[in-house]
């Protein structure tokens, strides 16, 4: 799975991403379902509070004042619609109910994945009872096509939100508190996320990228993400390590197997192959990422990474290096 | 009593009464001059100034309103940057909630409801100037932030951690703080002003089932305000201890909790929208009572309806919480309580209906917004239906989805009563008429326009377009109808422009109103326009619900109140009797002075906690001179 997100939402049509009439899973499809039920019942009600206003203004223009019209006979209309409302809403709320439970699946206990929420990236730690199998990645989750994985949401900073529309609603991670979220994926694809709680500077540049798989796939790319990243042999990607880890990189950054053992910016173990860089800020290819050492500032203003000063020959070393996380 | 009589005595209204009138009128009159204007405690020049300068903050959130859309209209623009972007919703949000909303329609009720009720003056008036000050300083130092490029940037609800200490560095957290604070307090005490004057000030006659709807909706937005602002001024000073002193009531870390922020701050939100929509539903009734020519349809379901709205605000403030974590089983209670408030809604909207339907549409301008009204608060209200739905909430929640329904109901619900209700008692308030042609444009332009800007809003929210973001990727397929909006924003902003010119046009040349132009009911329209300072020559008694049609030009009035002395009628609760004669204060400069005092105070204190200590000082004094004990008719004698 390489493709660049710009491709993948092309392939998914116009009206696929990121939309919450899109449904690619169960819980998503059931609030689709809830919308569309909404949206005919209040459209019928409008179209006949609005025929009944026309009515009156037309029929009030038409005829000659001081028309008999007891109060009596009008005070029963009126209690009529009354009525009327109040049904209606207590079918609206029992269909929502009805609806509900749908976004708790998964009662089992499916597999878990830790969700953080960072000023403006997402890191996600795929635990497991072997804490040598535990990774973390960023800003792009993988996960098993057809079943229940269970999310654990936390912030580190402020509140963020998760929320991926085409696979299920939105949940808040909160700092200080623990949410879940249930996540079910139909069938494979990219499926486009975005923070959907205002959270800073760069709340708009929050975005992530769901990926779900096959099963086959999905085990793959764990046994891959669980391992080192390929260590880059040719003589650039090796320079460009060298200058990430004498420069204050590796401080922030972890890359396991390395010495870079940082935790304030995203995990680059595999970076290479993620599909963007900078939480959907760009597509990752060595010139985007070229372009964001050498300016992270211009690119997304006011995000954590500090301008780290390196000449065009180490920037095409670490690019090559980046890439070749794979 | 003897000063109290149906029939007015020969001697008062014969010969003396020209001597009588002059008289009162010096007795009432605010003299010219800058020093007079400052001290003045008139409460229609107050409501006319209070009103004017809640516009002018419309005018001014506006202009912001379409900065964001030009920055929106194309997909990763950078006409604005993020810092910029922040700012200005965060300004437009808390400037259109608390600068212009609610002290716009408080400023309609310290204008009409003394008129409506028939009395001389508001009660408490210089309370009423220092909150006219003390809401014009909140306003400047919002402005005046976005001026230095300091002004608050964690959105109009202010969630902590972002607007705490350690996320929100700087002072522009502070400042969104500290004008809450000033808004809080002027809003306070104008809704106790009109508590009082309803309660205690109606004219003779007027008992509880003959107070006009207007003045209903009034009464319950300023319970409404005095049981709502207590949570927001409790979150308002927590986070600025929190931020000032470090005291940790919203750090996790510490013990705090973020949430208790947003059940503070949506205890009174939620009612906020209320206290929005309520005098426009007060608006609403008046007027088309007025422009069918026959009592609004329904009295009692409508204040009923209007008090159940008010008690029923204060139960589903968590529907804003929905995906914050909150348990499901609570959840599901405020999905059923926010449901429930369509019933009342509901019942206001048939009511009018009913009147439309039995009466005689008169399609002035003020009806037509009435109209625009009815169609845009409708949509408005289903999709609030949709959003109190837990499910349906977690898609839309925080996207443009909820961007177009609070517009729908801000604007449809209480923006279009508004300015009819502005060509409506625009006479009374000026004694001249707006334009009636100017009117049909201002009403086309802004009901296009509005519809053209905010109904696609819905569809770019259940695309997943979220709220709040200065920029979007060109991949997504939301450019189209973003450059769309911000096109029909043009529109929009064009009608309000032709109402701001048709006000500012007819304030001077507008033909001459008469005292009751529309042949309204009730007792305002029973005086000149505009008022003359003492408003009621005679007080007059009330003998039904619609005075001026069941009675006609000869109101009975009572007599016997000096026209030397500032005085007024207080009746009683419930039936209206006459019970007492009460002064009313004179001019006086010390509510000014004491405005300027507690506003160095608050503002200082942003700088540091000293502030409040030493600021206390120049507060007192000034309060001292306020509340300094004059003389009284009774040591005189
Ligand atoms: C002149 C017409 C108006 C336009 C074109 C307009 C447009 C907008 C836009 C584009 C946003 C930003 C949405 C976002 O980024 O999330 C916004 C937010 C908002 N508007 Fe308006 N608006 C208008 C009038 C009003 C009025 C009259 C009110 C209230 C009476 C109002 C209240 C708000 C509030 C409370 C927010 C939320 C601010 C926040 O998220 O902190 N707006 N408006
Ligand atoms: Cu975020």
């Amino acid at each position: 799975m390489k493709i660049a997100p710009a491709c993948v939402l092309l392939l998914s049509g116009c009206a696929g991403a990121q939309s919450a009439l899109d449904a690619d899973g169960p819980s998503a499809l059931a609030i689709e379902n809830l919308i569309f039920l909404f949206l005919a019942v209040c459209g019928v009600a409008f179209v006949l509070v609005m025929g009944v206003m026309t009515w009156a203004l037309v029929r009030g223009r038409n005829e000659p004042a001081g028309r008999p019209q007891t109060e009596r006979s009008m005070g029963r209309v009126v209690a009529g619609a009354v009525v009327a409302t109040f049904l209606v809403i207590t079918f609206l709320t029992a269909a929502s109910f009805y609806a509900t439970p749908s976004l708790d699946r998964g009662k089992a206990d499916p597999p878990t994945i830790l969700v953080r929420g960072q000023q403006w990236w997402w890191q996600f730690s795929y635990l497991d009872a072997d804490p040598a199998k535990t990774f973390q990645t960023a800003n792009e989750l993988h996960i098993p096509v057809g079943t229940d994985v269970r999310l654990r949401l936390e912030a580190s900073d402020v509140i963020h939100s998760f929320w991926v529309p085409n696979l299920t609603g939105k949940q808040d991670l909160v700092p200080g508190r623990e949410n879940v979220l249930t996540l079910n994926a139909a069938k494979p694809g990219v499926y486009r996320g975005q923070c959907a709680e205002f959270c800073g500077l760069q709340h708009s540049h929050m975005a992530l990228l769901v990926i779900a798989e096959e099963p086959a796939d999905y085990a793959r790319w764990l046994d891959v993400q669980r391992g080192l990243a390929t260590a880059p042999t040719d003589g650039e990607a090796a320079a460009g390590k060298l200058v990430f880890m004498s420069k204050p990189c590796a401080a922030c950054h972890t890359i396991r197997g390395t010495e870079a053992v940082g935790t304030t910016g995203p995990d680059l173990t595999h970076i290479g192959s993620r599909s963007t860089i900078g939480a959907g800020l760009l597509d990752n290819t060595r010139g985007s990422i070229s372009a964001w050492i050498a300016d992270p500032q211009t690119l997304k203003p006011g995000n954590n990474m500090p301008l780290v000063p390196v000449t065009s020959e180490e920037l095409r070393q670490l690019s090559a290096y980046m890439k070749g996380l794979q | 009593m003897t000063w109290f009589g149906k029939t007015p005595s020969p001697a008062d209204l014969a010969a003396g009464d020209e001597k009588a009138e002059a008289l009162l009128r010096r007795t009432w009159s605010t003299p010219a001059g800058v020093l007079a204007a400052l001290s003045t405690v008139d409460h229609k020049i107050i409501g006319r100034r209070y009103i004017a300068t809640a516009f002018v903050f419309l005018m001014l959130g506006g202009v912001l309103a379409l900065a964001m859309r030009l920055q929106l209209a194309f997909p990763e623009a950078r006409f604005i940057s993020a810092d910029r972007y922040n700012q200005i919703f965060t300004v437009h949000g808390s400037n259109m909630m608390f600068l212009f909303a609610v002290p716009v329609m408080e400023a309609m009720a310290v204008y009409l409801v003394p008129l409506m009720v028939g009395t001389r003056n508001i009660a408490f008036p210089r309370l009423n100037a220092f909150s006219y000050w003390i809401f014009l300083a909140g306003g400047l130092l919002l402005w005046t932030s976005l001026a230095l490029d300091t002004a608050p940037d964690v959105g109009w609800f202010a969630y902590v951690p972002l607007a705490g200490p350690q996320y929100g560095p700087g002072k522009r957290a502070d400042i969104w703080a500290q004008m809450i604070t000033f808004t809080e307090v002027s809003a306070l005490a104008v809704a106790v002003e009109i508590v009082v004057t309803v309660f205690k000030l109606r004219a003779p006659g007027m008992s509880l089932d003959r107070i006009p709807i207007f003045v209903w909706s009034m009464l319950v937005t300023a319970f409404l305000v005095i049981m709502a602002m207590p949570a927001i001024m409790l979150a308002s000073s927590s986070l600025i201890l929190d931020r000032l002193v470090g005291t940790q009531f919203f750090n996790p870390s510490e013990g705090g909790d973020a949430l208790l922020w947003q059940h503070l701050f949506w205890f009174f939100g939620h009612p906020e929208v209320y206290i929005i929509f309520l005098p426009a539903v007060g608006m609403v009734s008046a007027m088309i009572s007025t422009f069918t020519q026959r009592p609004t349809f329904g009295y009692l379901p409508l204040v009923l309806a209007m008090i159940a709205t008010g008690v029923l605000a204060f139960g589903l403030w968590v529907h804003h919480m929905f995906v914050a974590g909150l348990p499901r089983v609570g959840s599901s209670f405020f999905t059923a309580s926010s449901m429930a408030i369509a019933i009342p809604a509901g019942t206001q909207i048939f009511c009018w209906l009913a009147t439309l339907w039995d009466g005689r549409p008169i399609f002035k301008t003020p009806m037509l917004f009435i109209i625009g009204f009815l169609i845009t608060f409708v949509i408005g209200g289903l999709t609030g239906v949709m959003v109190a739905s837990v499910p349906f909430d977690t898609q839309v929640h925080d996207t443009y989805f909820v961007v177009a329904h609070f517009h729908y109901v801000l604007i449809g619900g209480s923006v279009f009563p508004l300015i009819g209700a502005i060509y409506y008692w625009f006479p009374k308030m000026t004694g001249r008429m707006m334009s009636e042609r100017l009117g049909r444009w201002a009403f086309g332009l802004i009901f296009t326009g509005f519809h053209l800007t905010f109904f696609p809003m819905h569809m770019l929210g259940l695309q997943g377009m979220p709220r709040r973001v200065y920029t979007y990727p060109p991949e997504l397929p939301w450019a189209g109808l973003n450059l769309f909006v911000s096109l029909s924003a043009v529109i929009l902003a064009a009608g309000f422009l032709v109402f701001f010119i048709d006000v500012l046009r007819s304030v001077r040349h507008g033909p001459p109103a008469g005292p009751n132009p529309w042949n309204a009911s009730t007792l305002e329209w029973a005086m000149p326009s505009p008022p003359p300072p003492y408003n009621f020559r005679h007080i007059p008694v009330v003998e039904s619900l619609e005075p001026l049609w069941t009675s006609g030009e000869a109101l009975p009035v009572a007599t016997g109140l000096r026209l030397d002395r500032r005085e007024l009628v207080v009746s009683s609760v419930t039936a209206g009797e006459p019970e007492a004669r009460e002064s009313s204060p004179a001019d006086s400069i010390w509510p000014f002075l004491a405005a300027i005092a507690t506003s160095i105070m608050l503002i200082a204190s942003i700088f540091s906690p000293w502030a409040v200590v030493w600021g206390a000082i120049p507060v007192a004094i000034t309060l001292t001179g306020w509340f300094w004990p004059k003389q009284t008719p009774e040591d005189e004698s």
